[in-house]
């Protein structure tokens, strides 16, 4: 089916894998989704593999003194021992368990930026930030009086280097908190320089690696980073379930994010005391099924080998630019040179929204609008939104050219 | 070209393709009465509408400026040719009926009244299978009841 695959990547067996893809669809046709950088489908393991824990093994974790409360807990740490394998982090104990990405992000805004940082520093973001890289830091600017900076993005769709460099110079940033891979763009950007500049010059770099951690290995010992986080449904696993990656000593150092049971090491009306990290963190009862079918989803990609996942996402990409540069009248946003499976692009003839609604009806699965990305899309002078296909492990050359015909399609029926 | 998307002839009538393209009423009225901005958060759509009422409670004149896709935009065009002439109660009630035809395909009690307008806006009444898309067809007409009570800014949220 991929004849450019690399050795041992076989999409047509990966697709058996995932059973929405073998689902009727209305109309007859199969289900061309291109939308997995939104919310990527789920394989069989990891819906197995959570249908078992409540079957078997569910109870709730930390406090049962009885076999099936050690069984969850002990199913609930192993897959923070996994999390922890799948970004070599040093300790699991670094691995907090969240909601999703906005949570962790929102988490280090309020733990470091609120708890730790001081009034008259600055937080650095960049233009290409999804919302949820944007908004917390715009909280924490209007609560605390910590500045917000924006590093440029270049007509090219890359952070412009110079520019986050001059935004660093004076040393006032705290914290450089930028996405590993756009989730518009597709542009991943360069996160070694970006953490070498900010050491550089005093701060910390939060990555936002809600893309980029389904795309590729993440190493985050070395990257150099001091906090990563990406969401369990982007990488094959449920909603409900992220994380963050915080280096141990800083974790010790912020105050808790939310309160409640779990977090605690001693309460009285007076006085508590904060549990050591991870608990600090996750207050009430946390993710419990969710985590198993994260545990599951690291497991399937990582037996696939986020190597091999990387190098069909390559032969995607190169086969896509080709594809559609032969639609007429379509402008893509951004040409990074290191990019993944994301392509936001808008058609002439078409709005967004006429375009998904159209491609919809040939089976095909695209998002229209703005992406969570809205000053991004005022940057490249495209407030309407765009349209954007995004890959993912199942994705096949076929239905990049189905997506490409049907463009051409639509555009003649609009024209 | 052959047919991929022929059965969405039906939504995508010429009537709305045509206005899409060539709004009308695609304009600022600079003695309006009365203004207001619709927004539709989720994708972007934006219009800003301006009414001018005449001294005996008409509206005289309606034109709109914005962005948006083809039904936001032919909704919007065609909204301000069939609202000139009405009262303001008369115009609030003809957009309820549309609401009611975007949403349901139909409208049995729209009764003779505004049979004619409703005849106009038929063509939109496609929208009603697309759940996703009938606030674009409705946003102008939440701006119009904004402008209308002087609220200054509707969402179709």
């Amino acid at each position: 089916m991929d004849t450019l695959a690399p050795a041992g990547f076989d999409v047509a067996r990966i697709r058996q894998d995932f059973p929405i893809l073998s689902q009727p669809q209305a109309r007859g046709r199969p289900l061309v989704f291109l939308d997995s950088g939104a919310s990527a489908q789920k394989p069989r393991a990891v819906i197995e593999a959570m249908v078992r824990c409540m079957e078997t093994a569910y109870a709730n974790v930390h406090r049962g003194a009885y076999r099936l409360s050690e069984l969850a807990t002990d199913s609930y740490e192993a897959a923070r021992a996994a999390t922890a394998r799948f970004l070599n982090a040093a300790d699991p104990r670094e691995i907090v368990f969240t909601k999703n990405s906005t949570e962790a992000m929102n988490l280090v805004a309020h733990s470091w930026g609120r708890g730790v940082m001081k009034p008259g520093q600055a937080v650095l973001i960049s233009e290409l930030e999804h919302h949820a890289n944007i908004i917390p830091w715009q909280l924490l600017r209007d609560d605390k009086g910590i500045e917000m900076r924006v590093c440029r993005v270049t007509d090219a769709g890359e952070l412009d280097m110079e520019d986050l460099e001059a935004k660093l110079a004076d040393g006032k940033v705290g914290l450089v908190a930028v996405a590993h891979m756009s989730n518009v763009l597709g542009t991943v950007t360069p996160v070694e320089r970006i953490v070498a500049l900010a050491h550089a010059h005093g701060a910390k770099v939060l990555l936002d690696g809600s893309q980029a951690a389904v795309h590729r290995r993440v190493d985050v010992q070395a990257i150099g980073c001091d906090f990563y986080c990406f969401t369990g449904h982007k990488l094959y696993g449920p909603t409900g379930i992220g994380i963050l990656w915080a280096r141990l000593e800083l974790l010790d150092r912020m105050p808790p994010f939310l309160g409640g049971g779990d977090m605690i090491s001693y309460v009285t009306f007076e006085k508590s005391e904060w549990a050591p990290a991870p608990a600090k963190f996750e207050a009430g009862t946390p993710p419990i099924v969710e985590a198993v079918g994260l545990h599951a989803a690291i497991d399937y990609v990582t037996a696939i080998g986020m190597p091999a996942i990387e190098a069909h996402e390559r032969a995607l990409v190169d086969h896509a630019m080709g594809a559609l540069s032969e639609v007429p009248g379509l402008t893509l946003l951004g040409r990074a040179q290191d990019r993944g499976g994301v392509f936001a692009f808008a058609l002439d003839a078409a709005h967004p929204h006429d375009l998904a609604t159209l491609l919809d009806r040939a089976g095909i699965a695209v998002r229209a609008g703005r992406h969570c990305a809205e000053p991004l899309h005022a940057r490249f002078n495209v407030e309407g939104g765009t349209t954007r296909a995004s890959f993912g492990v199942y994705t096949t050359k076929e239905e990049i050219d189905i997506l490409a015909t049907a463009l051409i399609e639509a555009r003649e029926f609009f024209k | 070209m052959s047919g991929l998307f022929d059965d969405l002839r039906d939504l995508y009538q010429e009537v709305i393709l045509d206005h899409g393209r060539k709004p009308r009423n695609f304009r600022r009225l600079e003695d309006a009465t009365a203004t207001a901005r619709g927004d539709n958060p989720m994708c972007g759509d934006r219009i800003e509408l301006f009414v001018k009422m005449s001294p005996d409670g008409h509206i005289a004149d309606a034109a709109f400026q914005g962005r948006g896709c083809a039904i936001s935009t032919a909704s919007a065009s065609l909204m301000t040719e069939t609202v000139k002439g009405k009262t303001a109660e008369q115009a609030k009630e003809l957009g309820a009926k549309f609401r009611e035809l975007a949403m349901t395909g139909a409208c049995p009690d729209c009764g003779a009244e505004f049979s004619e307008e409703m005849e106009r806006l038929a063509p939109l009444s496609g929208v009603h299978e697309f759940p996703s898309r009938v606030k674009c067809a409705t946003l102008a007409w939440h701006t119009l009841n904004a402008a209308l009570d002087g609220t200054k800014e509707a969402s179709s949220e």
